[in-house]
């Protein structure tokens, strides 16, 4: 009894405190928050009381915690999570893509492209590829140390605290609740509660490291483990920030100009090299060899891979800030060690598709393997082109183009979310323990109508960016710019309609995968035509007799 | 000390003996990946994630 009625008196008291905060917030949009955070409370009050279990003395009972099985269930609400958030954020790119090309799209104030824009790159980044990592870290963490989920509350606790950290950010995006980082836009009191999550997170994942019964910690979880640690530091260190007052949403960074921006931009890229790649190279070391059923090809190659992604990539930040007020030997190396990351990039590719070596045969008849080919494809593609895009002469053109959207989509659509799409296929008839996906065909369909869509928005990108940045920097005969701003604008629209039309493909895959994953669970599976079959002739099928002459 | 001189001492640091630890360090990492003792210790790492035939249930 005891135990229920704390749990239930902390619940009690953080809801008091939630609605005191928002009855005396000095803002309307803290109240807001506030008020979210009274209703997440509320219902954490309402299921201690009338969800938890309790035995007939009114004791309360923890939850079954058997050391036999792995525990699956924050898995479970991770992959629905995962296909939740990337529906929306796939919808709001499609959205923010259209807005570009017709203006008109922009509904003031809330659904402003300066609004949505945030919302997007947020909802695919942490919502959509956040849920993933959680979700396949926690699956991933447990087959290969062969231990249950250490600490099963806290892992609960990181699954729920994550989705209002989600629900916090995405709503203060579209109120103007921002401190305008990049990538980094939740305002100080969003990023406490992203810290305190994450430090759950990472006593989750090292807890089930250490009561691991497997010797040797697999290479999947230092990719994990590195993930984890970096974005902590990062995102403690970018978000160090003094609020106006303890009651309002407003606050003021620590650093002040271009210490401030080399901050924004350490943090900045490296959300994508330990956020979007060590994290997602985590994924792509355990599922390729399980789905390829084959140990992946140099184990010591990805030993070395995961060191030179950790020790190069910290320091390519500065690349994000050439030709600014960033002293020139900061730019210079930014430069220097983005090139150098091109190395372990394409060690950890081959790598991985080498994985496949001897079977090569499954890139034509398992769709899953094709769309893991296909995410490390471009990962190779993604991780030339950062480099090229770093060194100073090419950024002088590219910067501030759309050849860097191009970019940066020709990762996160073809590597990102290709791996994902496969982990997630992957994970959902195993969770749920179904015989198989419910179709294959689906799956083959998906991974043409995302590729369709990469090609369209990538090209139209590279197209539009060069073209921009060339009109931009036009010179006439006269010593005058050719081009005025607008002038690149109009020029570039086809290219943002047939952007806006690959971005629409990709989510029509997108939806297919949802009702595939759906019906998985449900426990059905369609009745289809296999995707191959080696062919077959009865009536061929038997012996040579010699005909009589006539 | 003042906030140039911090800079300075920082960035003296950085591309001399910190640059020098920071390869060493590496080049440690790498070598002692490939010791010729190792090769057994990593293709029972790489087979590991096979043991459980039916996800350990």
């Amino acid at each position: 009894m005891e135990a229920l009625t704390t749990r239930a008196g902390t619940w009690f008291g953080l809801l008091i405190l939630a609605i005191m905060a928002a009855a005396l917030a000095h803002d309307s949009l803290f109240a807001i928050h506030m008020t979210i955070v009274a209703i997440a409370t509320g219902i954490g009050l309402w299921w201690t009381l009338y969800g938890s279990s309790v035995d007939v003395a009114g004791n309360w009972l923890r939850p079954a915690n058997d050391q036999s099985k792995y525990d699956d269930d924050p898995v479970r609400w991770g992959v629905i999570a995962t296909l939740f958030w990337g529906m929306a954020g796939f919808a709001a790119g499609l959205f923010i893509a259209l807005q570009l090309a017709f203006p008109e799209l922009n509904f003031e104030p809330y659904l402003n492209f300066g609004r949505v824009r945030p919302l997007h790159t947020s909802a695919v980044i942490f919502a959509f590829g956040g849920n993933a990592l959680i979700a396949t870290s926690f699956y991933v963490v447990q087959r290969t140390c062969r231990a249950r989920l250490a600490f099963p509350g806290l892992a609960r606790f990181v699954f729920w605290g994550y989705q209002l950290f989600i629900v916090l950010a995405a709503t203060g995006y579209l109120l103007g609740v921002t401190q305008s980082r990049e990538y980094a836009e939740p305002e100080w009191y969003v990023d406490l509660w992203l810290t305190i999550v994450w430090v759950a997170y990472l006593a989750v994942f090292v807890g089930t490291i250490v009561k691991r019964k497997e010797p040797h910690i697999y290479v999947a979880n230092w990719f994990y483990l590195a993930f984890i640690l970096t974005i902590a530091m990062l995102h403690i260190v970018n978000n160090l920030a003094v609020p106006v007052s303890f009651l309002g949403s407003r606050s003021y960074s620590l650093f002040s100009g271009v210490q401030d921006a080399l901050t924004q931009w350490w943090y900045g890229h490296n959300a994508v090299g330990f956020f979007l790649t060590a994290g997602f190279l985590a994924m792509m070391y355990y599922f390729v060899p399980k789905q390829a059923e084959r140990p992946v090809y140099s184990y010591r190659l990805s030993i070395i891979h995961f060191w030179s992604l950790i020790f190069l990539y910290i320091w390519a930040g500065p690349h994000h800030l050439h030709y600014t007020a960033l002293p020139d030997w900061a730019q210079t190396l930014g430069m220097v060690f983005s090139v150098m990351l091109w190395m372990p990039s394409w060690g950890g590719m081959i790598n991985g598709l080498m994985t496949l070596n001897g079977a090569w045969d499954k890139i034509r008849t398992d769709p899953i393997i094709r769309m893991m080919v296909w995410a490390l494809a471009f990962y190779g593609m993604s991780t030339f082109e950062g480099p090229l895009l770093s060194i100073k002469a090419v950024n002088s053109m590219s910067h501030y183009t759309d050849w860097t959207i191009g970019h940066v989509h020709s990762g996160a659509l073809g590597w990102n979310g290709m791996i994902t799409f496969a982990a997630l296929y992957y994970l959902a008839p195993r969770l749920w323990g179904r015989e198989r996906l419910y179709s294959l065909r689906m799956v083959n369909w998906h991974f043409w109508l995302a590729t369709l869509g990469i090609v369209f928005y990538a090209a139209s990108m590279w197209v539009a960016g060069m073209m921009q940045g060339y009109m931009w920097r036009e010179y006439g005969a006269d010593g005058y710019l050719v081009n005025s701003f607008a002038e690149t604008v109009s020029a570039m629209w086809p290219m943002y309609v047939a952007r806006a039309f690959g971005g629409l493909l990709y989510l029509a895959g997108a939806v297919i995968m949802v009702v595939n994953i759906w019906q998985t669970i449900a426990g059905k599976i369609r009745e289809e035509a296999p995707l191959t079959t080696a062919k077959y002739n009865p009536d061929a099928d038997r012996p040579a007799v010699a005909e009589p002459a006539e | 000390m003042s906030g140039l001189e911090t800079y300075t001492l920082l960035r003296e640091i950085a591309d001399s003996w910190g640059l020098l630890a920071m390869t060493l360090l590496w080049i440690g990492f790498a070598v002692w990946a490939f010791r010729p003792g190792a090769k057994k210790h990593h293709e029972d790492a790489a087979n590991m994630i096979f043991k459980d035939g039916h996800d350990g249930e």
